[in-house]
């Protein structure tokens, strides 16, 4: 068995890091979004909808391609990226946190609007009548109601993060440590033609797949039954 | 529009429905919603409870305005208890979870002024069911959580929607005496939505009857049972309830003599202690009319009574109002009797007769 590339672990390390930070950012932006479109009754609430979805049929090199523009020096990131001296905020960490969260926010927001929309007013109306004020019925009734969708949110979100390559690519480029993530990597190896290192890491992609349908099938189940 | 008491006006379209219903209910007491599907009681409910918001209303419970042009109290601010028709338990929370969720803090320690938790585990019987997921729950136990639930939050109305409906036969006469008791312990004011008249003659004492968004007629249950001009008189099992005072018991026949206004009854029935009130119910087919006493009968019950009113059913039968007593101040009760009767006994308005009742049945009360 010859050595290992040591850098292999590198990109697994910094994927793990940018699919947990942008989990934790969709869960906060899409809880609300999603709670908008469940119970808004606004006629326009599903062109917002389908924007949100967009990157499902989007080519994602279509998405990257307005990420880079958006991102780059002459957009708004760069504006930003210009308030702490930075000149843009393509081929950024940050960069790539925004991309992906915007990749993965209809995967994220969906299942949490099912569960909110499944759950109808009635539960949040006996709320009500029980002196519960909206925010109370929402975190002691809503969310805990929702979990399955909230659950499934954040597991679909954690893993087409992990997934993606198209977006990475176009606005994060291929930077070890910063925007290299796993996806890349294994083009990378298979490029370079080191077989057994891109070998590893699609086995362990593989596995990593099923861990996480099947562990999400037995939350589920799990979740199912009552709190004491 | 102030005072104790509930005063309510709605009006407004829901969809393609329009509602324009206004009454006044007293601040004690089971008020009956009464009426055909599809009337809009559930909506007067809703509109009260804040649920359902109409531009044009307003809702004022014992003097406080819940609802007008300028104010609308959100649901959560109106101290009410709302029993839907489908129990609607938070299927996340256990049994006791359920019933504590709008409850205070201090509601399991003893307080005689309010209903406490022991109180309204024990008066429901669901002290069996509290450790356990409503998922595990009979239809029956489930809205008894919810009505249970709904008293620990301390209402100073209780909204309750068709709370039988969703039930079958066996499971509504299993949650009906948990509801008279109910309405024995407390003394806060209910309002039942129903279309099924037996819930409302077992539970109300006020009654208002809806149709088609409006309000057709308000007053005491008795009242508007005895009313010829209302549906209820006319309809196939009209009847009346009224309130009697136990007076004795004949341990050697197993008989209850009861008074109501203006005349005195007696039933087979368990002992009561003498005074109690209970709520008798005479239905229109079980009366007739002598003009004559009758000296011998196998019917126990035959009171002096004068004919006030009669609204003829169909052709051929007509529903006869009687004023118990002689002097017209007694109770109204009905007769349904054929024409031919009428015209045979040469009945006519004003005329004193007798007034024959062979079944009166004893509401658990």
């Amino acid at each position: 068995m010859g050595e290992l590339t040591p850098d292999i672990w590198q990109p697994v390390l910094l994927t793990i890091e940018l699919a947990t930070i942008t989990t934790i950012l969709l869960l906060l932006i899409g809880t609300p979004v999603a709670w908008w479109l469940a119970r808004s009754s606004a006629w326009w609430k599903e062109g917002v909808a389908a924007v949100v979805a967009l990157p499902i049929v989007l080519p994602p090199t279509v998405l990257g391609f307005y990420l880079l523009l958006l991102l780059g020096p002459n957009g708004p990131g760069g504006a930003l990226a210009s308030l702490w001296g930075a000149r843009t905020l393509a081929f950024t960490f940050g960069g790539l946190v925004i991309g992906s969260a915007l990749y993965s926010l209809p995967f994220v927001v969906q299942p949490i609007r099912n569960a909110f929309e499944a759950m109808g007013a009635r539960p949040l109306e006996v709320a009500a009548t029980l002196r519960a004020s909206p925010a109370r019925a929402f975190w002691t009734v809503a969310v805990p109601l929702a979990r399955p969708g909230f659950l499934t949110g954040a597991v679909l979100g954690f893993a087409h993060t992990v997934g993606e390559f198209g977006v990475v690519l176009m606005i994060g480029g291929n930077i070890p440590g910063k925007t290299k993530v796993l996806s890349v990597a294994i083009f990378d190896f298979v490029e370079t033609s080191q077989w057994r290192e891109a070998n590893i890491l699609a086995a362990g992609m593989v596995v990593f797949a099923f861990v996480v349908i099947l562990a999400m099938t037995l939350f589920e189940r799990r979740f199912a039954s009552v709190t004491p | 529009m102030s005072g104790a008491g509930i005063d309510v006006a709605f009006r407004g379209n829901l969809g393609t429905f329009q509602l324009d219903a206004a009454f006044r209910a007293p601040a004690r007491g089971v008020t009956g919603l009464f009426g055909p599907s599809g009337c809009g009681k559930t909506a007067v409910l809703r509109c009260i409870a804040g649920l359902t918001r109409l531009p044009t209303g307003a809702c004022a419970v014992d003097g406080l305005t819940w609802q007008s042009d300028t104010t609308f109290l959100p649901t959560w601010r109106r101290p009410i208890g709302y029993v839907f028709q489908e129990a609607s338990l938070f299927a996340h929370l256990s049994v006791r979870r359920n019933l504590l969720y709008g409850a205070r803090s201090d509601v399991t320690r003893k307080n005689d002024a309010d209903i406490g938790f022991d109180e309204v585990v024990d008066l429901l019987g669901i002290d069996g069911l509290l450790e356990r997921s409503p998922r595990h729950l009979s239809g029956g136990e489930r809205q008894r959580v919810a009505i249970g639930r709904a008293l620990l939050s301390r209402p100073r109305l209780l909204l309750m929607d068709e709370p039988l409906s969703a039930l079958d036969r066996a499971t509504k006469d299993e949650i009906l005496p948990f509801l008279e008791r109910l309405h024995d312990r407390l003394s806060l004011p209910v309002i039942y939505v129903s279309h099924d008249m037996m819930e409302i003659e077992h539970l109300a004492d006020h009654l208002v009857l809806m149709r088609a968004g409006r309000v057709v007629a308000s007053g005491a249950l008795s009242e508007l049972q005895g009313d010829p001009n209302l549906p209820l008189a006319t309809s196939r099992d009209a009847a009346v309830n009224l309130d009697a005072i136990v007076v004795e018991h004949d341990p050697a026949y197993g008989l209850l003599t009861l008074d109501v206004e203006g005349g005195r009854l007696r039933v087979p029935a368990a002992p009561h202690r003498a005074g109690t009130r209970r709520r008798l119910r005479i239905a229109a087919g079980d009366v007739s009319l002598l003009v004559e006493p009758q000296q011998s009968s196998s019917i126990l019950n035959a009171l002096p009574a004068r004919v006030a009113a009669r609204k003829p059913i169909g052709e051929n039968e007509m529903i006869v109002v009687l004023t118990l007593g002689a002097n017209d101040a007694g109770a109204r009760i009905l007769a349904r009797i054929t024409r031919r009767s009428w015209e045979t006994l040469g009945l006519r308005e004003g005329m004193d007769v007798w007034a024959q009742v062979k079944g009166v049945s004893l509401a658990h009360k």
